[in-house]
């Protein structure tokens, strides 16, 4: 194999193997920020030896090899270190010990790392450059250009939340009892925002950013795969392969929305559907089940005519009790309007109006546009596209109100 | 992130003896678990041998259909993956080590195609 063919493949391997190697360095040597420079190490050692000495078999198990090794290294200098300062009289520094470890650790190694990315001491924003960083092998210019944020940006939160950790002591753990689900609700919502930042931009000139969406599916599928008895895990992936399943319906030709009802459901992703179901039927009763659940009654209707809107009310209804959120009772009152008629689902909207935490949302007057345009209220059904389109981030999405205000002219 | 379907193509007259061999199986089987964790196997499978499927042809505006076994064709499709990867490269990765679990009297010529999107 040719030089610049083997950089590819160590570089292919290494991007397939590096959360995983990170995962089992951290596990040594208790800080993910040392724990990447060793794998980065290791990526380093396998692309000065491989083009001598041949891709080898299992080039995982190699680098992982190599990283440990580095890593249990370091450890010893640092013991040997902190003994002789001990020696002259200072304090012992705390440093633990390597552990002993095989194959079978390393998907709780893995489950720790998401744990450890995702912990509540680090700021939103964070936990997602981390998890995009250690987990979906995404470097900092791809974050940024996702995030549509600096690449500087990028770079000062990845650090500093490592640092974070490292100075907050977070332990390399995967909760258990109750602290457990607090910190999986965390884990999660990272996977969710990444998707939802994919599947509708909030700024920007594209309305769906694929890339993110695939990121944020292999994640939970990760995820689902290493926690099989978390049914919300379950249900979140549910419902992301339902939601991606849709994308390549949800543009036109060129790059405009489509609604719901105007899509083309021979170009919704089958497989994803069907991946869908099963991660459903393995939900539960929480949150992101109940919304996989909403997923599925339009995944599985053929037509949009033969959507189960009284069932999706009802799903609404269970989820509101659950997890009360203005948005959550602004699609049920969508649902309502299908099942119901507009009138009566308009007293819910007007109702909704006067929340201080829907202000500036565009989806609000968007939706009573389309309710007002269906009960023949049109001037008024103008106003509220028009409302909607000024306070929409995307530009697509803009363009679509836009025009929608114009037809209701 | 797209997805390929790598087709797996056996020689069915020179196919070994007795299938895979026990071993073949359980490597097999822990390849298919690590790419299922790994979040990248999105369907496999085998196929029955081509003695039990037909071709069916359109052509000329005419259905004609013909029974296996197809021996008359060096190689035919014995199985796939369908997997979702970063890029081709990745894609090859995976590939390269579903045929590196088979031991070596094997023949297997796999080719792996990139799934066109939005068509």
């Amino acid at each position: 194999m040719t030089g610049a063919g083997t950089a590819d493949a160590v570089e292919t391997v290494f991007r397939i193997e590096s959360a995983r190697i990170i995962a089992g360095v951290t596990r040594i040597v208790r800080d993910v920020g040392i724990a990447e420079e060793l794998a980065q190490d290791a990526l380093v050692a396998a692309l000065e030896q491989w083009p001598e000495s041949g891709v080898p078999d299992r080039p995982g198990a190699w680098l992982m090899a190599t990283a440990k090794h580095r890593a249990v290294d370091l450890v010893r200098r640092k013991e040997t270190y902190a003994r002789k300062l001990a020696e002259v009289g200072r304090a012992l520094e705390d440093v633990p010990p390597p552990e002993p470890s095989d194959a079978e650790d390393i998907d709780d190694d893995l489950l720790r790392l998401v744990f450890t990315a995702c912990h509540p001491v680090l700021p939103a924003p964070a936990r997602i450059a981390l998890t995009l960083r250690l987990l979906g092998g995404l470097t900092t210019p791809e974050i940024a250009r996702a995030f549509l944020v600096a690449e500087p940006t990028v770079a000062q939160r990845v650090v500093r939340a490592k640092r974070t950790l490292a100075e907050a002591r977070v332990p390399f753990e995967v909760p258990y009892g109750t602290e457990r689900s607090a910190r999986l609700s965390s884990v999660l919502e990272v996977i969710y925002l990444v998707f939802n930042e994919g599947y509708t931009a909030t700024a920007g000139d594209d309305l769906v950013r694929p890339a993110l969406c695939e990121d944020a599916l292999r994640l939970v599928r990760v995820l689902a795969n290493l926690m099989p008895d978390e049914p919300e895990v379950h249900g979140l992936a549910a419902l992301l392969e339902f939601q991606a399943s849709r994308i390549p319906a949800r543009t036109g030709p060129a790059g405009e929305p489509v609604l719901l009802a105007d899509q083309n459901r021979a170009k919704w992703n089958r497989i994803l559907i069907r991946r869908g179901v099963d991660a459903l039927h393995r939900g539960g009763h929480g949150p992101y089940s109940l919304q996989a659940a909403i997923a599925a009654h339009h995944a599985l209707a053929l037509r949009y005519e033969d959507t189960d809107w009284a069932a999706i009310a009802t799903l609404y209804d269970r989820l509101l009790a659950q997890s009360p959120s203005p948005v959550v009772e602004l699609n049920r009152a969508v649902a309502v309007s299908m099942a119901e008629g507009p009138a009566a689902a308009l007293k819910l909207v007007d109702a909704l109006a006067v929340d201080p935490a829907l202000k500036g949302y565009h989806l609000l007057p968007s939706v009573r546009g389309d309710l007002l345009e269906r009960l023949g209220r049109v001037p008024e059904a103008r106003e509220e596209f028009e409302r909607a389109a000024a306070l929409a981030r995307n530009a697509r999405e803009r363009e679509l109100l836009l025009a929608r205000a114009a037809r209701s002219g | 992130m797209p997805r390929f379907l790598t087709l797996i193509r056996i020689d069915e007259n020179n196919a070994p003896e007795g299938g895979p061999s026990p071993e073949l199986q359980e490597r097999m089987g822990e390849l298919l678990a690590e790419m299922t964790k790994a979040g990248v196997m999105l369907d496999n499978a085998g196929l029955t041998p081509t003695s039990q499927g037909t071709r069916v042809t359109w052509s000329g505006g005419k259905l004609s259909s013909t029974d296996g076994p197809f021996t008359e064709t060096k190689e035919v499709v014995g199985g796939y993956l369908l997997i979702q990867a970063k890029d081709k490269a990745e894609a090859l990765e995976w590939t390269h080590r579903f045929l590196r679990v088979h031991e070596e009297h094997w023949t297997v010529t796999t080719e792996v195609r990139e799934i066109a999107e939005n068509c």
